[in-house]
């Protein structure tokens, strides 16, 4: 074999595996496990190829953080969530916060304004009466505090053992901010990625709180609305703020992956411009986890033109809670859907999608 | 993080991987096997093969011991998990490994009751706690782990637990080592020697690899100033024509090793006439089983098991891959038969193997040879 044969036959088989890449996820599983809920490929699988194609309709093919719907030329927002946290109150906040901030957040990144939410309980036989009334205290609360009523409601009971305590579901409608002009494809090469501040707090504080592993930090969710973020940046940027999300499940690094594979860019992040609270990094290396994929609730990675970036990021920084706001990489052309990390030893890497949750190493 | 941070300091790297640089002979290709499946993640984590220039290759050993399990074990494993009233307790990277159908993630969704831990003393602390349901434990890993499983054995024997036991899948490092070095087409230039391996057994059992295959040997801690440290020292030893075993990890690994691991080791293993690794076949002496001291401890006795074997498909080459004879995509089965989502041989089970990286980085790695 002459060494053009060898490059071609290895051309060949890089583009057969560019191309199966490059599909639609495939739901091919029995049945369902944890990992459909981690955010990375296998609920990758589960939302392509289950259920984006029996919904499909032009409006949930953008794959938003909120759908939008327009009505007698009132241009509004609408998104959902559901809450099934463990423990329902951890270091930082609790289940009723998060119901709130999440779906306020989910409106935010997409470019509207939090108006109303709703707000469906299901409680299990046997939860105490002061932990559902704590509950329903902090949900008021952080409603006000982001600006949003809850103007309606529903309460469920299972029988006991069937929900950790509680489950929370919210819905929330916003109103489409007319500065807003954001898209997940409308990324372009040399646009910068702007991060809000410090991560991996909220996912850190839950696995600490559920004392499977002995050990004890200080270290507190972030969970909190983004909206006052998004106004900054909407006012700083505008038209030249392609696109945000919140780094929730599966953390930064998957906000990345999907806007790459989505726009069809790649992405290079400097590690070393990445904040992250030394005691979120001690324990991620502890456990052995990258802090690049662990959740955050108050955290959003926006993508900025680059001639607005340096106003962006100092209109970021102005928000109280971002003062640690970075700009931590860049767009590029090559190779695309591909997210690279210059590591703060000075090498390169992909940084990949998850393929089920985070798992600790053992070596 | 101090005393961590130390050793990941950027410029100190620049400068080893010029002094790499300056020792590499131009026009000829290295091929350095990092045993250890810990180097591995750290090269990709940090990325250490970045730095290196393009004639030194690093080729990912079979260290790295979840990946090694055979389908046929994994099997094992999932049919004693599901027995009525027993918990299944294993370290999370096993959960993802596949058995014939399925992995340990599969088998908990379908109602088993499997629990990841950090330690097997949190199985045993699971058993004390559950003194009605039996316990599990899914030993793995190399000589580095061993010994903490046999502690806990000798504790719950001192406790008396009688729910607890252990399904013993522990593997010994030189045994593989020596069949890959027994190989006639084997490719490899030198070795960074397993760091947490070589803290339990010493720098001593790698001796035979200069000895009587004439290829050096440098001991390496995790960090990536370490691993570049390693190079160097092999490159160097090509340089003087020297061929011995050096220990870059000297502020952890002594040359004997540690003496009371081994000999709890001693007290509570044997070794099994032969184990069968993924990828690469049966390996004679190769795995370790609890001695007869523990034999009622013993999950495989306690429990049915099925035992039986499942064969890697004839077509993976893991075997050559690892011996760096062949490219991942020269492979028959390479991203046809064996991919991420359906792994076959070890090389593609772990994310960090070589046939993973390649399939989901192949373009990465190609433009980075151009650059």
């Amino acid at each position: 074999m002459s060494a053009s044969d060898v490059s071609e036959r290895e051309q060949k088989i890089l583009g057969i595996i560019e191309i199966a890449r490059g599909k639609r996820g495939k739901f091919r599983d029995q049945q369902i496990n944890m990992a459909h809920g981690a955010g990375g490929k296998a609920t990758q699988s589960l939302i392509e190829g289950l259920l984006a194609p029996a919904f499909s309709n032009p409006t949930l093919d953008e794959m938003a953080d909120a759908g939008a719907v327009s009505i007698d030329g009132v241009e509004l927002a609408m998104t959902t969530d559901s809450y099934v946290v463990k423990p329902l109150r951890f270091p930082g906040g609790s289940i009723g916060e998060l119901a709130v901030n999440g779906t306020v957040n989910d409106l935010s990144v997409a470019g509207a304004r939090p108006l109303a939410l709703s707000l469906s309980l299901v409680l299990e036989e046997g939860l105490a009466a002061d932990d559902l009334r704590a509950e329903v205290e902090a949900i008021a609360r952080a409603a006000s505090a982001a600006g949003v009523q809850i103007i309606a409601g529903d309460t469920k009971v299972v029988e006991r053992g069937h929900a950790d305590g509680m489950y929370v579901c919210t819905t929330g409608i916003g109103q489409r901010d007319p500065r807003a002009r954001m898209s997940p494809s409308a990324l372009k090469p040399g646009d910068r990625i702007l991060l809000s501040g410090s991560i991996g707090e909220h996912g850190t504080a839950i696995m600490l709180a559920r004392n499977e592993f002995e050990l004890d930090a200080e270290i507190e969710s972030d969970t909190r609305s983004l909206w006052p973020v998004v106004d900054a940046l909407l006012e700083a940027a505008g038209p030249d703020l392609r696109c945000m999300r919140d780094a929730t499940r599966g953390g930064v690094a998957s906000v990345l992956n999907e806007l790459a594979r989505a726009s069809s860019v790649a992405m290079i992040v400097r590690e070393r411009e990445i904040p992250v609270k030394p005691e979120v990094a001690g324990a991620a290396e502890i456990l052995g986890i990258d802090p690049m994929y662990v959740a955050n609730e108050g955290k959003l990675v926006a993508f900025v033109a680059p001639e607005a970036a340096d106003e962006a990021l100092s209109a970021l920084r102005s928000v109280p809670g971002c003062e640690q706001a970075a700009e931590i990489g860049e767009v590029r052309t090559e190779p695309p859907g591909m997210v690279l990390v210059q590591t703060s030893f000075g090498g390169r890497r992909v940084m990949d999608q998850l393929v089920g949750d985070p798992l600790p190493r053992i070596c | 993080m101090k005393f961590v941070d130390e050793f990941r300091d950027a410029e100190l790297g620049r400068a080893l991987a010029g002094e790499i640089l300056s020792l590499v002979e131009p026009g000829r290709h290295y091929k350095f096997m990092e045993v250890c499946g810990g180097h591995t993640h750290s090269i990709y984590k940090y990325g250490v093969d970045d730095l290196l220039p393009a004639n030194v290759e690093l080729v990912h050993g079979p260290g790295c011991p979840v990946c090694v399990i055979p389908m046929g074990r994994v099997d094992d494993g999932i049919a004693i998990a599901h027995n009525d009233g027993v918990i299944f307790t294993c370290f999370g990277d096993m959960m993802r490994v596949p058995g014939s159908e399925g992995s340990l993630l599969e088998a908990k969704a379908a109602g088993a009751d499997i629990r990841m831990v950090y330690s097997p003393l949190d199985a045993l602390r699971i058993a004390r706690e559950n003194p009605d349901r039996e316990v599990v434990f899914f030993a793995i890993g190399f000589e580095t782990t061993a010994p903490s499983t046999a502690l806990t054995l000798k504790r719950a024997r001192m406790e008396k637990l009688e729910n607890f036991s252990v399904m013993c899948s522990h593997v010994t490092i030189v045994p593989p080592l020596k069949a890959l070095l027994e190989s006639p087409d084997l490719r490899l230039d030198g070795f960074i020697g397993p760091g947490h391996v070589s803290t339990i057994v010493g720098a001593r059992p790698f001796e035979f690899i200069p000895a009587d295959y004439g290829k050096p040997v440098a001991i390496a801690g995790f960090e990536p100033l370490d691993i570049l440290q390693a190079i160097v020292m092999i490159l160097k030893q090509l340089e003087e024509g020297r061929c011995e075993v050096e220990n870059e990890y000297k502020r952890v690994v002594p040359y004997e090793g540690n003496l009371k691991a081994l000999e709890v080791m001693g007290e509570v293993f044997e070794l099994r006439p032969h184990f069968e690794w993924r990828g690469l076949g049966f390996i004679s002496h190769s795995g370790l089983k609890l001695s007869a001291a523990y034999a009622d401890l013993d999950a495989e006795l306690r429990f049915n098991v099925p035992g039986v074997r499942v064969a890697d498909p004839k077509a993976c080459q893991c075997g050559e891959v690892l011996k760096g004879v062949i490219k991942p995509w020269e492979c028959k089965v390479f991203g046809t038969g064996c991919t991420p989502e359906r792994p076959i041989g070890t090389c593609m089970v772990s994310s960090e193997g070589a046939c993973a990286a390649y399939y989901n980085y192949g373009r990465f790695a190609r433009e980075r040879e151009v650059v």
